[in-house]
């Protein structure tokens, strides 16, 4: 409530209280919101190892998050303020699009699909990591093959691309699959180690990060078979907002270029919190390439 | 307002390739009662003898009652479809915990069975009530005429009491099927949910989210329409605002 | 404050100690470990939006009942269409209509050009006060109902208008007469935010649920978390059954 009366009064006082802005220079959409609101709220995830979830104090980390930070730091040199307030706004994978939509959030920072689909509804900056979807099953239960998991029940998180290529695989192959929808990754995971679920299906890092955590990680494995195409993964912005995506796609090309290799290092070949493990994941020659020539399509034939 | 209207996405087809959203929502229509009428079968079952033993002379049916009145009442719905679900079967022996986490539509049975339980306290207090509602004199005159206490419930007491909390009752069902929603949680794929789902696939929030208002609102007037005449046709001519 | 810490934190052991006696491989540590987040973070949020939407909702409700019976044709509808629309929907389905819709609303009120930044708390808040205030309406309309219709009668005849009137004379009698009812939703109220859950918000239910996933504990968590709702909502209950004797022996 207060919070809310706080931004109205802000809002109502802003053209008197905010600085002369750089001549010929007239703020439109979120870059105005900003400048007027003096606050930026960036939507992370919780659960999204390494690129957005919450450490042992609940504070958002990650891979993406550091991105955004960096993102937030250029907004506040363009716009040229002494202070910008960061807000951190949980999202999940269902409720990630709508906020962003809505304009709850300014910035998505997880570990978000750029595909055309979504473009009708956000717009992305440049692109930060490739990924394809994969199942995680219990060595235990000897799942070879998707076939292997006809009329069983598997699970997948809500909102993402993943539960959609199931559901269609399902339909397609007559597999008659039983598919469970989770609140988040952790969630869904966790079906499968309480042998709720057969296999959780979803982009091959994320799943990576998780059995990795898990109580017993050896107990897992993931598939060899992708189920679909590389994915490119983006920073989610407001759709048809042209300035602040230049901004952030500026902000971004300037980052990946530069520090894009020494960031992956940190998060996926160095010990992470909260459990100091390493990932051990291979920087690729395909996100070696990402990083020095960033882009923002979602045709995956691009990368 | 840059929000793209599209009242025409319920007749896409839905991209979990069973058909058309419309279908979709008329399908979690479908569980949605299904799962209502089978908890409000075990609702009124156990209800019942629990608002019984409430009203029973006998100190101990009316201790038992009590405790379970309050304790289906003082906790939350989600939090009991959460314990049913999550925590019953990891306190079963493994085999039988197994069994029922992989047993095919979990979600429906444990959706019965815990809203069944939850809404049993409440009709069981509102049974005790219409039982208590009644004359002492009616007990008395039967056990003058020689009936057991079973009999007397069973003949006297019980068929004046349902007709008194027939629309009370009749709440507590609208209730219960608004209660189903709560199973969403636990992957119960009833309306709300399938309006959910249409949302996260088509992002068109307010066609989703306004024709699972509209199969609401008909739902409840079709309940309340059903109980009214229900209550015509039982009303005892002569009492209580029944009848001619 | 220390005080209170150190009273909670010896009933949450009391609490784990009886759950580690009657349920095998019961881990007391994780509640032991999270009981601070759990409280000071998740009841906090619980308490604060149960004490909003009920005063709000009170305040709502009653302006909702005089409409009803005001007897001007439009109040009537509108009054009358509120509360058959909101009793009629799950507060799950309400509570997505407001999370999704609200900034929209907003910026449609406001004029603005983009969706309004609104927040998870104050979504909730609308919710839950929108909500519960269809259900208080139709509480103290019974309440105002139920005043004889002589105290108003005699409140005209003294020369006093509609407002003094209802503000006076009859609101206060019928909301002391309708306070145990109004207590009582109060403690529906309660326990209904836990559903804030399908949001994804760290209410009392969402911080124990948010610990049961991140450490794989989810029954002694779930465990926890309803013996802590039903030792608050009986306690509750229990007062307002003893308010309500009081109450009774004044009339």
């Amino acid at each position: 409530m207060k919070k809310f009366i706080a931004a109205a009064l802000a809002l109502a006082l802003a053209p008197a209280l905010s600085p002369g802005l750089a001549v010929g220079q007239e703020l439109t959409g979120t870059l105005k919101k900003i400048k007027d609101t003096g606050s930026i709220t960036i939507g992370h995830r919780e659960s999204s190892v390494p690129f957005s979830y919450l450490d042992d104090k609940q504070q958002p980390i990650g891979f993406a998050m550091d991105i955004c930070l960096k993102i937030v730091d250029a907004i506040k040199a363009e716009l040229k303020m002494d202070k910008l307030d960061i807000k951190y706004n949980p999202v999940t994978s269902a409720t990630r699009i709508p906020l962003l939509a809505n304009g709850t959030i300014d910035l998505e920072c997880g570990s978000t699909t750029n595909n055309l689909d979504r473009q009708k509804q956000v717009s992305y900056t440049n692109t930060h990591f490739l990924t394809a979807t994969r199942l995680v099953t219990k060595k235990a239960s000897n799942i070879k093959s998707i076939d292997d998991l006809k009329g069983k029940t598997i699970v997948s998180t809500a909102g993402t691309t993943n539960i959609k290529q199931m559901n269609e695989l399902n339909t397609a192959k007559g597999l008659g699959m039983t598919i469970l929808s989770g609140k988040d990754h952790a969630e869904s995971f966790l079906m499968v180690e309480t042998d709720r679920a057969l296999a959780f299906a979803m982009d091959d890092i994320l799943l990576a990060s998780l059995a990795a955590g898990a109580k017993d990680p050896s107990a897992f494995e993931i598939s060899k078979d992708a189920f679909s195409a590389p994915e490119p993964y983006g920073i989610m912005i407001p759709k048809d907002d042209a300035a602040f995506k230049a901004v952030a796609d500026k902000a971004t090309a300037a980052i990946y270029k530069a520090e894009g290799p020494a960031l992956f290092k940190k998060w996926f070949q160095s010990p992470i919190a909260p459990k100091n493990l390493n990932l051990n994941f291979e920087l690729s020659p395909q996100l070696a390439k990402m990083f020095s020539s960033p882009q923002s399509t979602a045709d995956p034939a691009a990368y | 307002m840059n929000y793209n209207w599209n009242w025409g996405i319920y007749w896409q087809q839905s991209p979990e390739g069973t058909g058309t959203y419309a279908m979709l929502l008329l399908s979690g229509l479908q569980w949605t009662i299904i799962t209502a009428l089978c908890a409000w079968v075990i609702a009124l079952a156990i209800g019942s003898t629990v608002g019984v033993m409430r009203t029973l002379p006998s100190k101990w049916a009316n201790r038992f009652a009590g405790a379970w009145i309050e304790l289906f009442r003082n906790i939350p719905i989600l939090v009991q479809l959460f314990l049913w679900f999550f925590v019953l079967p990891e306190l079963l022996p493994k085999t039988m915990g197994t069994a029922l986490k992989q047993l095919p539509n979990a979600p429906f049975y444990i959706a019965v069975v815990g809203l069944g339980f939850a809404t049993s306290a409440r009709v069981a207090v509102q049974v005790a009530a219409g039982v208590k509602s009644l004359p002492r004199g009616q007990t008395m005159a039967g056990y003058a005429l020689g009936l057991s206490t079973a009999q007397t419930y069973q003949h006297v007491l019980l068929p004046m009491a349902f007709r008194i909390v027939l629309p009370p009752l009749t709440s507590e069902f609208l209730n219960l099927i608004k209660n189903t929603s709560v199973a969403l949680t636990i992957g119960l794929l009833e309306l709300t949910f399938r309006a959910r789902t249409m949302q996260e696939y088509s992002f068109q929030v307010f066609e989703a989210f306004t024709a699972a208002t509209v199969l609401y609102l008909i739902l409840n007037v079709l309940v309340v329409f059903g109980a009214r005449a229900l209550e015509r046709s039982v009303a005892v001519p002569g009492y209580m605002g029944g009848g001619k | 404050m220390d005080i209170i810490i150190s009273f909670l934190g010896f009933f949450v052991s009391l609490i784990v100690g009886i759950l580690q006696f009657l349920i095998p491989n019961f881990d007391g540590d994780v509640v032991n470990r999270s009981w601070q987040y759990l409280f000071f973070e998740g009841m906090r949020f619980t308490l604060l939006l149960t004490l909003l939407a009920t005063v709000l909702g009170i305040a709502l409700g009653t302006v909702i009942a005089l409409m009803r019976l005001s007897g001007i044709a439009p109040l009537v509808w509108f009054a009358t269409g509120y509360t058959t629309l909101f009793r009629s929907l799950p507060l799950v389905l309400v509570i997505f209509w407001f999370y999704f819709l609200l900034p929209y609303i907003g910026a449609w009120a406001w004029g603005m050009d983009r969706p309004m930044t609104v927040g998870a708390f104050n979504s909730a808040l609308v919710t839950f006060t929108l909500f519960e205030a269809a259900y208080f309406a139709e509480i103290m309309r019974a309440g105002i109902q139920s005043i004889p219709k002589g105290q108003a009668a005699a409140g005209h005849a003294l020369g006093l208008n509609y407002r003094q009137v209802m503000t006076t004379i009859v609101l206060p009698q019928a909301f002391r007469n309708m306070l145990p009812v109004l207590l009582t939703q109060t403690i529906v109220l309660f326990q209904d935010t836990s559903l804030v859950y399908v949001l994804a918000l760290t209410d009392f239910l969402g911080a124990a649920s948010k610990v049961a996933q991140r450490d794989g504990r989810l029954v002694e968590m779930y465990l926890f978390a309803a013996v802590i709702y039903f030792i608050v909502s009986f306690s509750l209950s229990l007062l307002v059954k003893r308010l309500q004797d009081r109450v009774a022996i004044i009339r």
